[in-house]
């Protein structure tokens, strides 16, 4: 299905997995995402970063159908996501932050559920939530309530419900937070192995190293606005991507101020 | 330190009325109840004080021992622990523990309850002014009488939190906390077959001058009676039940800010549960869902408390009375009307329906089936056995045709209003007993109007099962079940395309508002 609003001079392509157009919510006074427009290619492994209360979650949740936008459009592979939520949500799969679970299931019947819910059957809903418990590292805990388990492990057992229905596209909001190193050093390899297969990863964090070393593309967002947005060499130019972002951002305060807080002193 | 402690209750008191419209309207509400309260109370001192001083021992130590108790108590069960000023914030200060526990209990008496007791106290030690022994008595009565209240309060909410924290202790003590306070409304009624003897209550009061409870303000009496052996003695009690107290409260808190409340991880679950015995559709993931919950979420199982309360209390105000045959009907209605706050219980995890291509309607009668494969059985029970057992077994197809009606329709309207409306509702784990601030007006609003188009629809049904019951109409029952079966199965299955509906368009908005409760 070509895309509806893709120029008719441009070659064909496929369209981006996800391409967000004018995007603006306001919660009362205050502007949380102010008119973003972001393509993410299908294929990529896309950082989303920027400071505390920049508007990424407010973003993501608009891109995922959690949030309606007050102006704007999302497509997800060409496909208008709030003209037909029900259709182009089976593509997608979310974790968004902030939110609780259904935490007085236990750990595989919470994937059980996100798997049944998407329409799998019993078998490979199964055989997945097997999977997806063992390379987690969560299947020893497969049984407790997720009421139970540690921030990072209910962190996972969240990620295992974005993956079990193989989406197309994820969207997932801070996935590392929390999370052990070993357990991080998987789930990239997790993510890593499905980006190279076809499919599409959008990671929001504020930790640049890690944007840095895993994704190729990224945006800066700050204040509800794209500052800068592609490919993460062509963001980050000759220095760091967390230099880049500072000098972005703003907002450095110079380290004399707290001249008391020297130990010495005392 | 103890100013700043009171200063902070205030910063936080203010900073909670800047924040929602609704915590002023409680504020001024509660404010306005209280000045009630108070002017009753004051009035009814002066007035005994200035007309029947021989009555003042008694009230005084009646009501200051209510007082006491209410204290003690109320907190558990009404508002929960007050966790604006909770001393586990203050682990991290050096504060001495002393001033800590000073500023606290100072800090209680910020707020309605505590500037209503206070004056009432006041007032109770003025209302001995013929006596100017026993006023200055009354006074320093009334001082220890409103310490004690305050440690009181504090020494079982510190004790009572550390037991709290215990996830399964919490939900048992929920539910078996709550029968006895439904129940006592109609023991209450029942009270007057107890024969009371004239001198019952003076007995009491003597009794209550020696307690805990009642010996502050019991003492201006004793001196009244010209007794200063008794007074003192009295005191003595009273201050020693301050400082055990106090002792008790300290060492909790010591105890509590290094050891922090901690979870137990206990439960597990064998297997996948209804995940494997439904079927492998979304709509059985929905009911499955539903099911686990009703019986692990304990706010679900509060509603399952209630049921058998019910018949219960309607038994003990009027054994034998055709009353009885609306245990079936009311049973019926309420657990339909049960799943009306299903998404304000989801809370936030809601979004895992929002974000998965799931349809309205699914969503909807997979919470109506969970609630029905639990329900239906209970109604059928609560309908025949009250019917059978008073000897009313004619009048069963009417009853039967009633409570079906009933549970069909309160389904069929449950579940279009909690596609429209979610209101704050108690977390999981939070004290069942504490309502959400703000949300009542709301709650309140959307419930009644669920009630009432309820049984609107029911109507029907209603009337001819009166007049079938009066008439003793076997045609009239049966009608009634046919009515009661046809519009219920209308209304659930309008209820579930119009909240199903209902349900895709607001899914987003719902999610917001959930978010942004507190």
């Amino acid at each position: 299905m070509p895309p509806e609003d893709a120029p008719s001079t441009a070659p064909v392509t496929a369209p981006p997995a996800l391409l967000l157009q004018g995007l603006w919510r306001r919660f009362g006074q205050k502007i949380a995402v102010a008119g973003i427009d972001l393509s993410v290619p299908a294929g990529s492994f896309y950082g989303l970063v920027g400071p505390n209360g920049a508007g990424k979650t407010t973003t993501l949740s608009m891109a995922t159908g959690l949030l309606q936008p007050d102006f704007g459009t999302v497509l997800v592979h060409g496909r208008d996501l709030w003209a037909d939520p029900v259709g182009v949500k089976a593509t997608l799969g979310v974790l968004p932050d902030g939110v609780k679970l259904f935490d007085r299931l236990t750990g595989a019947q919470l994937i059980t559920y996100a798997g049944l819910l998407h329409g799998l059957d019993r078998d490979t809903t199964a055989a997945r939530t097997a999977d997806l418990l063992g390379a987690l590292d969560l299947a020893a805990d497969a049984k407790t309530l997720v009421v139970d388990y540690s921030a990072g492990m209910t962190k996972k057992v969240a990620l295992a419900c974005a993956l079990v229905h193989a989406p197309r596209l994820l969207v997932l909001d801070e996935p590392f937070e929390a999370v052990d190193p070993v357990s991080a050093a998987n789930i990239r390899d997790i993510l890593a192995s499905y980006v190279a297969s076809g499919g599409t990863v959008i990671v929001s964090s504020h930790v640049m190293d890690l944007v840095q070393r895993m994704c190729d593309h990224v945006a800066v967002i700050a204040g509800g606005h794209v500052l800068a947005a592609g490919t993460v060499d062509e963001v980050r130019g000759d220095v760091s991507l967390e230099d880049r972002f500072v000098e972005l951002v703003g907002g450095r305060v110079g380290g004399e101020g707290l001249a008391w807080l020297r130990t010495s002193s005392d | 330190m103890v100013a700043h402690l009171v200063r902070l209750k205030l910063t936080l008191l203010r900073n909670g009325l800047r924040r929602s419209a609704w915590q002023i309207v409680g504020l001024v509400v509660a404010a306005l109840y209280g000045l009630v309260v108070l002017v009753l109370g004051v009035a009814g001192l002066v007035t005994a004080s200035a007309t029947r001083p021989d009555l003042l021992p008694t009230i005084t130590v009646l009501l200051g021992s209510a007082l006491v108790l209410a204290w003690a108590l109320v907190p558990l069960i009404a508002f929960g622990v007050d966790a604006t000023v909770d001393p586990a914030r203050f682990v991290l200060f050096p504060i001495p523990r002393r001033a800590l526990v000073t500023g606290l209990a100072i800090g209680a008496l910020v707020g309605v309850p505590g500037a209503v007791t206070a004056v009432v106290a006041l007032a109770m030690g003025a209302v001995w002014w013929r006596d100017p022994l026993a006023l200055v008595a009354g006074v320093v009565g009334s001082v220890v009488g409103v310490l004690t209240c305050i440690v009181a309060s504090r020494t079982t909410t510190t004790l009572m939190s550390a037991l709290l924290a215990k996830r399964r202790f919490r939900e048992v003590l929920a539910a078996l906390v709550v029968l006895p306070f439904i129940l006592l409304g109609p023991l209450l009624s029942q009270a007057h077959r107890i024969d009371v003897g004239p001198g019952a209550l003076d007995r009491a009061v003597l009794v209550l001058g020696w307690t805990p409870l009642g010996a502050a303000w019991a003492v201006p009496a004793a001196v009244t009676d010209g007794d200063p052996l008794g007074a003192l003695a009295r005191l003595a009690v009273a201050l020693a039940t301050v400082l055990v107290l106090a002792a008790v409260w300290d060492k909790a808190l010591a105890h509590a800010a290094v050891n922090p409340p901690h979870e137990e991880a206990s439960t597990r679950a064998r297997g996948l549960g209804w995940f494997g015995r439904l079927p492998a559709t979304p709509l059985g993931a929905v009911t499955a869902r539903c099911l686990t919950y009703w019986v692990r979420d304990p706010r679900y199982a509060m509603s399952i408390v209630f049921i058998p309360v019910f018949p219960l209390i309607l038994w003990v105000v009027a054994p034998d009375s055709q009353l009885l045959l609306f245990v079936g009907p009311i049973t019926a209605f309420f657990l339909g009307w049960s799943i009306s706050q299903d998404v304000s219980f989801d809370g936030t995890a809601f979004w895992t329906h929002v974000a998965a291509p799931l349809r309205g309607w699914t969503d909807r009668l997979g919470r109506v089936l969970a609630v029905s494969l639990l329900g239906l059985p209970a109604v059928l029970v609560f309908a025949v056995v009250p019917t059978v057992a008073t000897g009313h077994g004619a009048d069963l197809p009417t009853v039967l045709g009633l409570s079906l009606g009933a549970f069909l329709t309160s389904l069929g309207v449950a579940s279009v209003a909690s596609a429209l409306v979610v209101m704050p509702v108690q977390k999981v784990g939070e004290n069942p007993f504490g309502s959400r601030q703000g949300g009542s007006t709301a709650a309140m609003t959307s419930q009644l109007a669920g009630w009432g188009v309820t049984f609107g629809l029911t109507l029907p049904t209603i009337v001819l099962a009166v007049v079938a019951v009066r008439q003793g109409s076997a045609l009239l029952g049966w009608l009634t079940v046919l009515v009661g079966l046809g519009l219920g199965a209308t209304v659930l299955a309008q209820g579930l395309r119009i909240g199903g509906r209902a349900l895709e368009r607001n899914q987003t908005r719902l999610l917001s508002r959930l978010v942004s409760f507190p």
